[in-house]
């Protein structure tokens, strides 16, 4: 759409800068209050020009929630889950795309569905899931009385158990099954030629070999743009890791840890120390982001031919 | 022993029969070229004889092995396709020697080979560039040396000029013309463009749905078309061709009731519903008074420089014919012209196919395929 009258370049500049202003503010709020002493954050009306104590705010906020090995938990699993989802998405999207097996729509669908069903949705299940991952196996093996066979002929009870509570493995796992990746890794193979694979088979080579000489380099961009959602929506999970570390001290992320740095119902009003946690928490995928936006913004709107 | 034998191959997609049965013959160093409209299975016959579609029905022979369960690269073909299909992320040098290099070839052994076939279709200096930074030309000729590197006892060309333009497309016929003189390797290539294809083949399948026409040299192809089909479909200008029947007068009468002064040379035929054609070079214009002249009405005409097209209209039949004289013809004016009789190509109206006439027309048609 391209449209030239001052009016609507005015206009579109107005939206816009309502847009940054709506966006920047709260960031700005943070920043300021993270900045200020007890005494100027807990002013009415707040000054909204930033203080000089933002070094000794965030030093505090860095003791009082443990947050240095917490930002490694953190950096664990939003790494595994972000190469997990890469990996997964890849492999699976690479399946449906290039192979042509009966099961292929089937595994289509029930890839689409859960697609619908977020972990927020079926959070209990994927619990005692975790709780149990070989539960599966075991009601498999119950209702097919293979359980009782076993205990009758040999005396021995079967009972499978492996708890990923309280693990990276329990972190990561269950945020790396989800659709997404594997949508955006489908889209962008279907835009591959059928002569780039064909070209390819006469060249001799196999699937394997197509995958990694041929798919991976040119999925570059678009693996870095997954890389980079799938950073941040995983640093950023706090439900599950709530739910499924009773561990804090040795298992807890920083976002977890957000809720130890606000002020107790009694305590002492120190907003500012608050404020200058969340700053640090929300730097890393600040960072990630701004680090990767030109390959972001490359592999989500275009392809290098 | 033949280089490429084709079996009665038929393949289905789903219900739909896209190749019904094909058979041929490709010998050991031939040029052939399959040539049809577009839709009509060329492509997917191409892709059986390389392995990238399955065989419903019949057998495929390379070198005298059945093929029809061996993958792509236990065939010995290479390909060339439409679109290039060159790796956008690889060097032209890279695009060229992948094929080498899955096979396992040592790196210094390869980059001989991949500079040789590079120097033979003038890319040496290209060899560091992605095919992202080269023309279309230069694109399908990485193409080409991609297949050549492999030194495949098969090249297969699946409409591999389309995307370029006129004259490039031109001097690329002459490049494979070349190569394939140097290389002496059996090639099958595809393309609807009849002009390319009487030009490279040293033999045409001409199909037509998924059905072979004919198989045949270009000159027998144009001189002596086996069906209706492929009468039309070759040539340019088209054949004249009419539908109707001859009658004893020595006229023949034509579908829309019109009627030309055109005896038979084969009584036989009197009375059969047929079409007939004739080559527009072969239609002579002569003087009102001569013997057996077609009185026409000149409809308009086209100057193509060393010669004109002449379309005329004899009593509701359109005859179109290549006139070298220089004298103006206007629209409405009255015109004559001469047809042998043993240049006239009879085709049965129920199955399309080629009525032959006799002896005469068959000497007359030997002597200008031989020319
Ligand atoms: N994968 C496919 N599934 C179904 N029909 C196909 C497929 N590929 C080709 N066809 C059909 O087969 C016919 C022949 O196609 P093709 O060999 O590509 O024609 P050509 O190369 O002569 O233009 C076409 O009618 C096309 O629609
Ligand atoms: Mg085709």
């Amino acid at each position: 759409m391209i449209e030239r009258s001052p009016i609507f370049d005015f206009i579109t500049y107005a939206a816009m800068v309502l847009g940054m202003f709506l966006v920047l503010v709260p960031f700005w709020i943070t920043l300021v209050a993270g900045s200020q002493s007890l005494q100027e954050v807990s002013q009415v009306p707040l000054n909204l020009w930033p203080s000089t104590h933002l070094l000794e705010n965030i030093q505090a906020a860095w003791t009082r929630a443990d947050l240095g090995p917490k930002m490694v938990n953190s950096f664990i699993v939003a790494v595994g889950v972000t190469l997990g989802k890469i990996v997964l998405a890849a492999l699976s999207a690479f399946a449906i795309v290039f192979f042509n097996f009966r099961a292929r729509m089937l595994c289509f669908w029930v890839i689409f569905i859960t697609l619908m069903l977020p972990l927020e949705v079926r959070i209990v299940p994927t619990y005692s899931i975790a709780a149990n991952a070989l539960l599966p196996f075991q009601v498999i093996l119950d209702t097919f009385g293979i359980t009782g066979l076993v205990e009758t002929l040999s005396g021995i009870r079967i009972g499978l158990e492996w708890n990923l509570l309280n693990s990276y493995t329990g972190l990561i796992l269950p945020l790396v099954a989800t659709a997404t990746g594997t949508f955006l890794y489908r889209q962008f193979f279907m835009t591959i030629p059928d002569e780039l694979v064909e070209a390819s088979k006469m060249d001799g080579s196999g699937p394997m070999r197509f995958f990694f000489e041929v798919l991976l380099p040119l999925s570059r961009t678009n693996m870095l743009a997954l890389a980079t959602i799938m950073f941040v929506s995983s640093w950023n999970q706090y439900l599950w890791p709530l739910l499924i570390t009773t561990d804090r001290a040795n298992f807890g992320t920083v976002v977890m840890q957000l809720k130890a740095l606000i002020p107790a119902q009694n305590g002492t009003p120190d907003w500012n120390v608050t404020m200058a946690g969340a700053l640090i928490i929300m730097l890393p995928p600040l960072l990630v982001v701004a680090l990767m936006q030109r390959w972001f913004v490359r592999g989500l709107i275009s392809r290098d031919k | 022993m033949s280089a490429i034998t084709l079996k009665s191959v038929k393949k289905r997609y789903q219900k739909s029969l896209v190749v019904h049965g094909v058979d041929a013959e490709i010998e050991q160093g031939e040029f052939v070229v399959i040539l049809g409209p577009s839709g009509c299975g060329k492509s997917t016959l191409l892709r059986m004889i390389a392995g990238l579609e399955d065989i419903t029905e019949g057998e495929i022979l390379i070198g005298g092995t059945v093929v029809n369960k061996l993958e792509p690269r236990e065939r010995g073909c290479a390909m060339v396709f439409q679109n290039y299909a060159l790796y956008p992320h690889m060097s032209v040098a890279q695009n060229i020697g992948y094929a080498l290099k899955v096979a396992g070839m040592p790196r210094a052994e390869r980059d001989g080979k991949v500079a040789k076939v590079a120097k033979s279709v003038s890319l040496e200096a290209y060899l560091d560039r992605k095919p992202g930074e080269l023309s279309g030309g230069q694109r399908q000729r990485v193409a080409m040396a991609r297949a050549m590197v492999r030194e495949p006892k098969v090249f297969l060309f699946d409409e591999p000029f389309s995307n370029l333009d006129a004259k490039l497309r031109v001097a690329m016929r002459a490049e494979v013309r070349n190569l394939h003189r140097s290389l002496g390797v059996t090639s099958v290539f595809v393309t609807h463009d009849q002009t390319e294809a009487m030009t490279l083949a040293d033999r045409l399948i001409i199909m037509n749905s998924g059905i072979v026409e004919q198989i045949g040299k270009p000159s027998e192809v144009y001189h002596r078309p086996a069906s209706l089909f492929v009468a039309d479909f070759i040539g340019s200008p088209a054949m004249n061709l009419v539908r109707g029947h001859f009658a004893q007068d020595g006229y023949f009468r034509h579908g829309k009731g019109g009627m030309i002064h055109l005896p038979t040379i084969a009584p036989a035929l009197i009375s059969q519903e047929v079409s007939i054609g004739v080559r527009p070079e072969l239609v002579r214009r002569v003087s009102a008074t001569a013997k057996g002249a077609i009185a026409a009405v000149v409809d308009y005409t086209e100057e193509l420089g060393a010669a004109r097209l002449i379309y005329a209209d004899a009593d509701g039949s359109r005859i179109i014919s290549v006139d070298t004289a220089t004298d103006a013809l206007g629209t409405g004016m009255p015109i004559h012209f001469a047809i042998d009789p043993a240049d006239l190509h009879v085709f049965s109206h129920d199955t399309g196919r080629r009525i032959e006439l006799g002896e005469a027309q068959r000497a007359a048609t030997q002597t200008r395929i031989n020319a």
